[in-house]
């Protein structure tokens, strides 16, 4: 079983999570994911890789507590144990050198575009890194980011740091600056990466985002994790999980996403109210 | 033990024996085994209405060539678990193939018996003498092979490869089978109910495998974490490819991305594979429809309208383009489906589904067909009856029509031929591949089949890469 290294609470509702699965880390590449079951009852969840330090084998899988499952994960102690951790799966991101790309990272998205810069930066792009979040205390890797991008901005919904509002705002400036922007790629909340396309669409600039929708295999068997891109209806974990944002139906991936809402809220608070339920009161409160 | 037998012409007066099942309105509210199996004396009298006859149909009648008469002449000496070691001879999972064989249309369908009477109860008691001697912890190891050294990597833990598994390590080589999911059996574990198949009966297959020493690793997908080529550069000498099942058909008609409309293969995979039906003791949740309707009429169609009552679907239909006759479902499905009261809509195809607000869907427009002209399969065409259209009110659908190949392996293996419909070719004889030391069996090269059919294929490869390994096992140490 894949032995957790660490376990940290990075955030009010984050965790970072590093995992020792040498060959699955020798393998994978920025943009593709894997799936991970915590105990036996429990679910598969996909999550984006967040880091591969191939050295030591280690993945990084950083995590917001929204539902049991995430919950249950935050449980795992340093040294301790993870029943499954499958993957790479699903496709890289595309690298190329495209003179000057742009990420946008937008809360836990903060996290997957972080390799990819890594990636974008050594095929000699000149990398500008957006990150935003709701306030201050969410945001996290702004130092990995400053050093793999050429060009670093933060953005804080409420201002309480970096630019005061969204990371479309700073997108939009630079789109209309003078700077030649060849490829953009957005991860986050559905809204953020709608708001983002909706934005470069007019620009005509190439814009790529990392979509997320609910999976059980991940590879390609069940396709509950099906997403409309354009006329056609692809599945996200063998033709993505990257797909061209000017073409993806973002209400139908909403909706999908909330397939499960009520079981999902009805599960977390029995899990909360369980006796056995040994969550510290941080985690509690998030629910 | 020899056993003075009743006449010939007596043993036919012999009533075949039914089979002892839960109740319907009691089982559609549970997820435990449908039938309860034969007594022992049910068994040794059924057994006892062989023939005998020379010809044996039966045996060339099973995909697996089960010595038939030789296991049921043990049954009625009372050798229980002997004979079910004699059919391991030949299938190495008869609880399995028991329960989930079309056996009306292979041994029993050619039984000589049939000709005037009913057939004997084969797929009953093949199932009889395999839990029989599990239950009792009669198993034995078969007689193993000195190790040969040669290592061979199965590919999908399914009914075909944990046939080649089974066949090659005792054989003696060393055998390793790379499951994509967490758990071994593939569709034994994912597709088939517990309520036709439990789930701790493929559990003791695998356990069994393991053994005799094949090497089970779960959570890893070939294609992705391991290609064939690096298989190879990893030190096996051969490789069997039995992915099965690949992505899931759609109808590809308006609305087929609503929530609640499910492949098959999703809804299954839930309920079996992440045991959905105990949510929220498992955590992974299944939409429990009250308006439920499964559009196609194969066995994992009959499996999910069955599923669908079970989690208490008020009305469960099946949706199917042509008529009874040509549902490729196995009698016996269609027949406890029945009686369980799913209602059946033959000669209707969905053109539309329609939704609400909130992306749920709330009905499916559907048409009338009638039977036509016979196709490529020999079956009559469905064609749509102009303006016969209706709703038909439905908050879960379940689409069971079918897959089409996974591209995996096939993207990730140079070399390897597939045909238009992205199958993996071989020679039928050896389930050869184009590639040198690969083989392939079961859905992955037919397409959707069946569990004993892929064993089927499973017996052959495994006959051909032992032929292959010890070739090549002569070509490196000719004086070993």
């Amino acid at each position: 079983m894949p032995k957790v290294i660490d376990n940290i609470q990075i955030g009010p509702q984050n965790w970072k999570m590093r995992v020792y699965v040498p060959k699955l880390v020798a393998k994978a590449s920025p943009g593709q994911f894997v799936i991970v079951r915590v105990n036996e009852e429990g679910e598969r969840v996909p999550m984006s890789i967040a880091g591969l330090d191939r050295e030591n084998g280690l993945l990084t899988i950083i995590y917001q507590v929204v539902g049991k499952t995430s919950a249950l994960m935050t449980t795992v102690e340093a040294d301790g144990e993870i029943l499954d951790c499958v993957g790479p799966l699903g496709l890289a991101t595309h690298v190329d050198n495209w003179g000057t790309a742009i990420l946008v990272g937008g809360g836990i998205g903060i996290a997957p575009i972080y390799p990819i810069a890594q990636a974008w930066k050594e095929a000699g792009n000149r990398v500008i890194t957006i990150i935003g979040a709701r306030s201050k205390n969410i945001l996290f890797y702004e130092d990995e980011h400053k050093a793999a991008a050429d060009d670093l901005h933060v953005c804080t919904d409420d201002g309480s740091y970096g630019h005061h509002g969204f990371v479309s705002d700073v997108l939009k400036k630079i789109l209309d600056s003078d700077e030649k922007v060849g490829m953009i790629m957005a991860i986050g909340p559905v809204p953020m990466m709608r708001v983002v396309a909706n934005l470069t669409r007019p620009y005509d600039v190439p814009t790529w985002v990392s979509l997320n929708p609910l999976m059980v295999d991940g590879t390609g068997m069940c396709g509950g994790c099906r997403v409309a891109v354009g006329d056609t209806t692809k599945f996200a974990c063998v033709d993505g999980p990257d797909f061209d944002g000017h073409q993806v139906d973002f209400d139908l991936l909403t909706k999908r996403l909330n397939a499960y809402k009520e079981q999902e809220q009805d599960a977390f608070h029995r899990f909360l109210e369980s006796p056995s339920c040994k969550l510290s009161e941080a985690v509690k409160n998030t629910g | 033990m020899a056993v003075e037998r009743i006449q010939k012409k007596d043993r036919m007066k012999i009533p075949r024996c039914g089979m002892p099942e839960q109740e319907p309105l009691e089982r559609i509210r549970n997820f435990n085994e449908v039938p309860f199996g034969l007594a022992e004396a049910v068994a040794v009298l059924e057994a006892s209405r062989c023939l005998e006859c020379t010809k044996a149909p039966c045996v060339a009648g099973c995909p697996v060539e089960v010595d038939i008469p030789g296991f049921l002449t043990l049954v009625v000496e009372g050798d229980f678990a002997g004979a079910a070691r004699k059919i391991k001879e030949t299938n190495s999972l008869p609880a399995i193939c028991g329960r989930v064989c079309p056996q009306e249309e292979q041994c029993e369908a050619v039984c000589i018996l049939s000709k005037k009477f009913t057939p004997v109860a084969i797929g009953y008691l093949e199932r009889f003498v395999a839990d029989y001697e599990r239950e009792n912890k009669l198993t034995r190891l078969p007689e193993m092979a000195p190790s040969t050294g040669l290592k061979v990597a199965v590919v999908g833990s399914g009914p075909a490869g944990l046939t080649v598994a089974g066949d090659l390590v005792k054989l003696g080589h060393k055998v390793t089978i790379f499951e994509a999911l967490h758990k071994p059996g593939g569709v034994l574990v994912y597709g088939i109910p517990e309520f036709r198949l439990p789930k701790k009966i493929v559990q003791s297959e695998c356990d069994f495998l393991a053994e005799m020493g094949v090497d089970f690793k779960n959570s890893t997908v070939i294609g992705k974490s391991d290609t064939i080529d690096e298989l190879f550069d990893m030190g096996y000498d051969a490789v069997f490819i039995g992915t099965g099942a690949g992505l899931p058909n759609f109808m590809g008609i308006p609305g087929e991305n609503l929530i609640g409309i499910y492949s098959s293969n999703e809804y299954l995979t839930r309920s079996n594979l992440m045991r959905a039906f105990d949510f929220p003791t498992y955590d992974t949740p299944i939409i429990k429809g009250r308006n439920v309707a499964v559009l196609g009429g194969g066995n994992t169609a009959m499996d999910s309208v069955r599923t669908a009552l079970r989690l208490g679907a008020e009305n469960a239909y099946i949706v199917y383009r042509r008529s009874e006759a040509e549902m490729p479902a196995r009698a016996e499905e269609i027949h406890h489906a029945q009686q369980e009261g799913v209602q059946f809509h033959m000669l209707t195809n969905p053109v539309r589904f329609i939704g609400d607000d909130s992306g749920k869907v709330t009905a499916m427009e559907c048409i009338t067909m009638k039977l036509g002209e016979p196709d490529d399969s020999g079956r009559r065409r469905p064609i749509p009856i102009e303006g016969s259209n209706f709703t038909l009110d439905v908050d879960l659908v379940v689409v069971a029509i079918g897959n089409s190949s996974n591209p995996l392996i096939p993207q990730t293996t140079p070399g390897l031929e597939t045909n238009r419909w992205g199958n993996i070719v071989v020679n039928e004889e050896s389930m050869k591949t184009s590639r040198e030391g690969v083989y392939a069996g079961g859905d992955i090269v037919t397409g959707g089949a069946t569990v004993i059919l892929a064993a089927g294929a499973g017996k052959v490869a495994a006959r051909a890469m032992h032929e292959f390994l010890m070739t090549k096992k002569e070509a490196i140490a000719p004086d070993d």
